[in-house]
């Protein structure tokens, strides 16, 4: 366990990852060019959110870590959203 | 003085560091969702002065050199030291590629007086001002964080190449792909809400 | 040979170690050391300023300094006391020396890392030092740092903000090998449930320094950019909002409280069932506690910006937050009485510090209710109220269990004890300095004296008079305790390997511990409130 390290992951894997992330930059350009009102910035949120997880889960290989560092990786995300969250009580309201 | 190396503690280091780099950078995505809530017209206005050519041909330039040391690391674990090394000078060189295309960017920024001062920035809207105050400090700082990976990845380039870093011990490798990966992550974010607001 | 053993770590070869050895050292112990002598040295440059600052206001006008030496002095003192003792103190000094031998380990998980960790704080703190002398002359912020007044400012703001940033990053690394070591390097046996207390919150503290602290880094960089190029982020008339910056200022620095406070708490936990001779009363729900005081303190900054301009809907949303986070405090309290309930109480230094510790501290999270509503903040809002509240937490709370800290480990790190009795006499001079010094500025801000003025009206005088009184009061008793304590460290008698009696870890060891503590892990047997196993691992 101490000197674990990831099985090394394949070359078609990580390329098939990599098609699906240039895939999801052309549609995140193709949309941003519809207008959709407010919906524009929750699809580009999404779609980012949607290359980010790829990324995290294949290129950083967090796909095959322990669940403990999963949830540390939850838990930052979810201080930054309550971060941002909060904020917005004081500047929606004002 | 030979501490047995213990890879899943230096794993876990790392992605620690990277939870505080992340929310180094979140301070600026608060400024960015607050004043875009505050000023949308002005920032779609800011969004369609940025090159939306070269915001997309560096995302697919980090994407690829995400890619490349992704791949760098699975050859070493196969032992194939060459092929990784190859790649690893692909990943610096893209980064650089990178770093030349922001820097043209932001001269012709500079050339249209759109920056702090500038003559072209001072007449428009103050919800423009923010917005481009913003990109300059998200963008810049993003850079500095590609130069810093580039550094680190050419180091790591020759702990490969003197066989410090191996098949067997590949830690260092690992560490450094995972900052790249979250300059990249970074960056993701930042190209769709810089460069595609309309 | 055997003089080489009896010194331990601090002389682990045959020669006297040299300065270099010390500072280039990857030792846990050494730099937990090094970080005891700095953040030391600090806290008395800190008191220094404090007492200069009592001085001033012994009576209105000016005394002994203009008023610009008075804006640098409060900035300097809270800088100093801040960023460069309360914040790495307990966690760098005693959690660098303890940690790793608490949980039976040979070091910290980087302990390169740990010592780049101690440099980057000196780099800190010469810059802010530095930033005294250099510019525009001493930075006359305060240290909250606010805009607009920190844009606009001559004086040496950038270099105290670059200092700020690098010390905190340097808390950051501290922070990632804390949190690394408890996960990676715990004993065979020593499972969570086995955990010290002081490491449970050392384990709390670590996440806040990894989540929190970098958002103040990237607040300094925007200021210090602000400051550079004027990019208008925080500033109106070019569209941005200054209520930003202490939003930001304030998702680090609140949090930071806690930083500061929870390893105080993790010792006052250590030390209250070894000196009460009873297992901790509810250690899950301490244990607990820290965890949860770090995760609800995360979310509560906006109390301190309740007059700001901040919405109504905000100001109802944090103050509601900030009553949530006195649960988890409470629990702690309770806890340590019911741990002294029917114990065995012997009142020696450490435990007469921890005791003053609960009993203060408890006088400040209850004045922290009062500023924590509200309809009362509105009132009370930058007066001496509130600086009376925050000595309570933060010296009557962090400073005293650091003192607990110094009384119940230093015997462990130099392997001799210091004159009890000359201890005792200190701790009641301080505690009585303490409260002649705080309790006078809570009552002079209820009657309206604001903070960080240089002047004020006649009838404020008779509560300054009483408190600058204090100050010097307090002073001689820390005199008297470090002199104490050197005397002690240098030429007291041996203190033995275990003279508290106590279960945990560290004191199976010889006092010093040897260079190489725990080469072999020990096989954990027992809890570390299980006194009647203490000096068996």
């Amino acid at each position: 366990m101490n000197r674990y390290s990831h099985p090394a992951l394949s070359f078609r894997c990580l390329t098939t990852v990599w098609a699906l992330l240039l895939v999801l930059t052309g549609i995140t350009v193709f949309v941003s060019r519809l207008d959709l009102g407010a919906l524009n910035i929750w699809a580009a949120l999404g779609i980012a959110t949607l290359k980010a997880s790829l990324v995290v889960l294949y290129f950083m290989h967090l796909k095959h870590e322990p669940r403990l560092l999963k949830l540390c990786l939850f838990i930052a995300l979810l201080t930054l959203a309550s971060f941002i969250g909060l904020t917005f009580f004081d500047v929606l309201y004002r | 003085m030979t501490m047995q190396r213990d890879a899943t503690a230096a794993r876990l280091g790392m992605w620690l560091f990277l939870f505080s780099e992340l929310l180094l950078f979140g301070g600026l995505f608060l400024l960015y969702a607050v004043y875009l809530a505050r000023y949308p017209a002005d920032f779609v206005a800011g969004g369609r002065q940025l090159d939306l050519l070269l915001g997309t041909g560096n995302t697919i330039l980090l994407i690829t050199s995400s890619l490349t040391v992704a791949l760098a690391l699975s050859a070493l674990q196969q032992g194939r030291r060459r092929l990784c090394l190859g790649l690893l000078c692909a990943t610096v060189l893209a980064s650089l590629l990178f770093l030349v295309n922001k820097g043209v960017e932001w001269q012709a920024k500079f050339d249209h007086g759109l920056f702090p001062g500038g003559a072209r920035l001072e007449e428009t809207a103050p919800g423009q001002k923010v917005f481009f105050g913003l990109y300059f400090v998200t963008t810049g700082l993003h850079g500095l964080h590609v130069l810093i990976g580039a550094a680190l990845l050419l180091w790591i380039l020759g702990l490969v190449g003197s066989g410090r870093v191996t098949e067997q011990d590949p830690v260092m490798l690992e560490n450094g792909a995972l900052y790249w990966h979250l300059v990249d992550l970074i960056w993701i974010f930042i190209f769709p809400l810089y460069y595609l607001l309309l | 040979m055997a003089k080489q053993n009896d010194r331990g770590f601090l002389q682990a070869s045959d020669r006297q170690p040299l300065l270099f050895d010390w500072i280039f050292s990857v030792d846990h112990k050494r730099i937990g050391l090094l970080y005891l002598y700095s953040v030391g040295a600090f806290f008395l440059a800190g008191v220094a300023l404090g007492v200069l600052l009592r001085l001033e206001l012994i009576a209105p006008g000016p005394t002994i300094a203009t008023a610009q030496t008075y804006n640098a002095l409060f900035t300097l003192h809270g800088v100093v006391m801040i960023f460069l003792f309360i914040i790495p103190g307990i966690p760098g000094a005693f959690g660098n020396l303890m940690l790793p031998l608490q949980i039976g380990a040979r070091d910290v998980a980087f302990p390169r890392l740990n010592l780049l960790s101690w440099w980057l704080y000196i780099l800190g703190a010469f810059m802010a030092l530095t930033s005294l002398f250099s510019g525009g002359g001493p930075p006359d912020t305060g240290w909250t740092f606010y805009v607009p007044f920190s844009s606009e400012t001559p004086t040496n703001v950038s270099l105290a903000l670059l200092a700020v940033f690098i010390i905190g990053f340097s808390s950051i690394l501290t922070g990632v090998n804390f949190v690394t070591t408890i996960h990676r390097l715990r004993a065979p046996g020593m499972h969570w449930g086995r955990l010290p207390l002081f490491v449970w919150s050392l384990y709390a503290t670590a996440w806040v320094q990894i989540l929190a602290t970098p958002v103040l880094g990237i607040t300094m960089v925007l200021l210090m950019v602000e400051r550079l190029i004027g990019l208008g982020l925080f500033d109106p008339g070019r569209g941005g909002d200054p209520i930003l910056y202490q939003h930001l200022f304030w998702i680090y620095s609140h949090p930071a409280v806690y930083i500061m406070i929870l390893p105080a708490m993790g010792v006052v936990s250590e030390i209250i069932p070894v000196f009460a001779r009873k297992p901790t009363f509810g250690y899950k729900a301490i244990a607990a506690s820290s965890v949860a005081i770090a995760a609800a303190g995360s979310l509560v900054w906006g109390h301190h910006m309740f007059v700001s301009g901040m919405s109504d809907t905000a100001i109802l949303v944090f103050s509601l937050l900030t009553f949530l986070v006195a649960i988890p405090s409470a629990v702690k309290v309770f806890n340590w009485v019911a741990t002294l309930y029917r114990g065995s109480i012997s009142l020696e230094p450490p435990m007469l510090f921890a005791l003053a510790f609960v009993f203060l501290f408890s006088i400040g999270g209850l004045t922290g209710l009062i500023l924590g509503s509200a309809a009362t903040d509105v009132h009370v809002h930058d007066t001496h109220f509130v600086v009376g509240h925050f000595h309570y937490v933060m010296f009557g709370g962090t400073g005293f269990a650091f003192f607990a800290a110094l009384h119940y480990w230093l015997p462990k790190v130099f392997g001799r004890m210091y004159n009890m009795k000359a201890a005792t006499i200190a701790w009641a001079i301080i505690f009585v300095g303490f409260n002649l010094l705080y309790f006078p500025m809570m009552l002079v801000g209820l009657h309206g004296m604001p903070r960080r003025y240089y002047d004020y009206l006649p009838q404020f005088q008779q509560l300054n008079v009483i408190a600058t009184a204090g100050s010097w009061v307090l002073a001689a008793g820390l005199l008297l305790m470090f002199v104490n304590l050197y005397r002690g460290m240098r030429r007291g008698a041996a203190a033995g390997s275990n003279p508290w009696q106590a279960a945990t870890l560290e004191w199976v060891l010889t006092s010093p511990p040897p260079a190489e503590s725990f080469s072999q892990p020990p096989q954990v047997t027992h809890g570390p409130y299980d006194l009647q196993q203490a000096g068996k691992p």
